[in-house]
């Protein structure tokens, strides 16, 4: 199973990064196994328009099941619904405490 | 006699665009087409109270897929600079507000899957107020582009020779759409610190869109802002200042017309008339409008 984190950098011990369509980056990450890509979204960041729907994008298509992140928007948030991917919500802290979190059970879907 | 398309604008709110446009078209003798381009907000019915006969809607392109043509490739999606389609399952979908109407989908679509259908995004209403025929834009609320409901605006001016713009505040993509290519632009300014910098953008923008203007210093003798020096040094014709006066405010308050009701207005607006017709005739005679750097008549 695939999650994927927002983070401001690359690695686990980056911090979450609170935004979602803007995230600097978008983590990829077997809770089993650790981290599988950090997906640069640059590109969102510096967006005019739409960065959640890319963003939402590009966890459909990494087929992650989980998104955990500070706040997701609207149609962000509707894509991910469309798309059967549940949201977990007011991540923050590191993605490694974040994602031990998840594994111990604490988001619950949006 | 002042014939032509000339907008009013001036980069700051709240200078007198909308007193200016109103009271000049009841000023003119001949019949006027006014034009309100301020779609976010508009408000020269409010003193022109025309009767109004007819409303179109103003519509932008947007995309539809049809799913019998549709293999779900993605090009649309990977084409589209404004992020407005999301593709779920093989299925593109679009988001109509964050549509710009390009067309780029339509371009990359290997399948001819993509037409195009009208969405509404504001009305269009027409009417009259005595010889001013009042033409309003009003966008619908909740869009985010202005253009094209100006857009549609410009198309239903009248076969009258006059027709004047009352341009939305500011120097951007909404203001663009309401004065390009008219004949000539008036800025409206008045004398303080705010009216200065906001007229020296809208000049920058007029300059950048080639379109001839002058100045109006509007409630002049309020503040010491050097509007005057900064027009003398651009070479920008101050086509007249109406004073400062709170009757005009009063007036404006209760929806009335000062042109109307107050002498020294009238003889003000009847001094900035002259002056802005025989300003737009001289850039009419112009072969075409001067080469960037060397505007004749306009030496900024």
């Amino acid at each position: 199973m695939h999650i994927a984190v927002t983070a401001t950098g690359q690695s686990l011990d980056s911090p979450v990064d609170e935004r979602f369509g803007r995230a600097r980056y978008i983590l990829i990450v077997d809770p089993e196994s650790g981290l599988v890509e950090a997906v640069d979204n640059q590109a969102n960041v510096n967006a005019a328009q739409g960065a959640g729907l890319n963003a939402a994008q590009i966890v459909v298509e990494w087929q992650a099941e989980w998104v955990l992140t500070g706040r997701v928007g609207p149609k962000a948030f509707a894509v991910l619904k469309e798309a059967g991917i549940k949201i977990g919500l007011e991540a923050g802290g590191l993605v490694r405490e974040t994602v031990e979190r998840f594994q111990a059970g604490e988001f619950k879907a949006s | 006699m002042l014939q032509g398309t000339i907008a009013i604008a001036s980069g700051k709110g709240g200078t007198g665009k909308t007193t200016l446009a109103v009271n000049l078209a009841v000023a003119c003798e001949e019949p006027v087409s006014l034009l309100d381009c301020d779609v976010e907000a508009p408000n020269a019915h409010l003193f022109l109270r025309p009767v109004w006969e007819k409303t179109v809607p103003a519509t932008v392109p947007v995309p539809v897929f049809d799913p019998e043509k549709c293999t779900g490739c993605g090009k649309c999606r990977v084409h589209c600079r404004f992020n407005a389609v999301v593709l779920l399952n093989k299925r593109p979908e679009v988001y109509p507000e964050l549509c710009h109407s390009c067309g780029a989908c339509l371009q990359a679509c290997p399948h001819a899957a993509i037409k195009e259908v009208p969405r509404e995004t504001g009305v269009v209403a027409i009417g009259y107020s005595g010889k001013v025929r009042v033409v309003q834009g009003k966008l619908n609320v909740g869009e985010a582009q202005s253009p094209p409901v100006i857009e549609a605006v410009r198309q239903q001016a009248g076969k009258e020779k006059l027709t004047l713009i009352d341009a939305p505040p500011g120097t951007s993509c909404p203001v663009m759409a309401a004065v390009r290519g008219v004949d000539y632009l008036v800025l409206v300014t008045e004398p303080t610190p705010f009216g200065l910098n906001d007229l020296q953008l809208a000049v920058e923008m007029a300059a950048a869109l080639q379109i001839p203007c002058g100045v109006l210093i509007n409630r002049a003798g309020l503040g010491d802002s050097p509007v005057r020096q900064f027009c003398r040094a651009q070479g920008l014709p101050v086509l007249g200042e109406i004073k400062y006066d709170p009757r005009v405010a009063a007036i404006y308050s209760i929806g009335e017309l000062p042109v109307r009701t107050l002498p020294e207005f009238r003889t003000q607006l009847a001094a900035f008339l002259t002056r802005l017709a025989k300003e737009v005739t001289l850039c009419s005679r112009l072969p075409s409008f001067p080469e960037k750097g060397e505007q004749a008549r306009l030496r900024w």
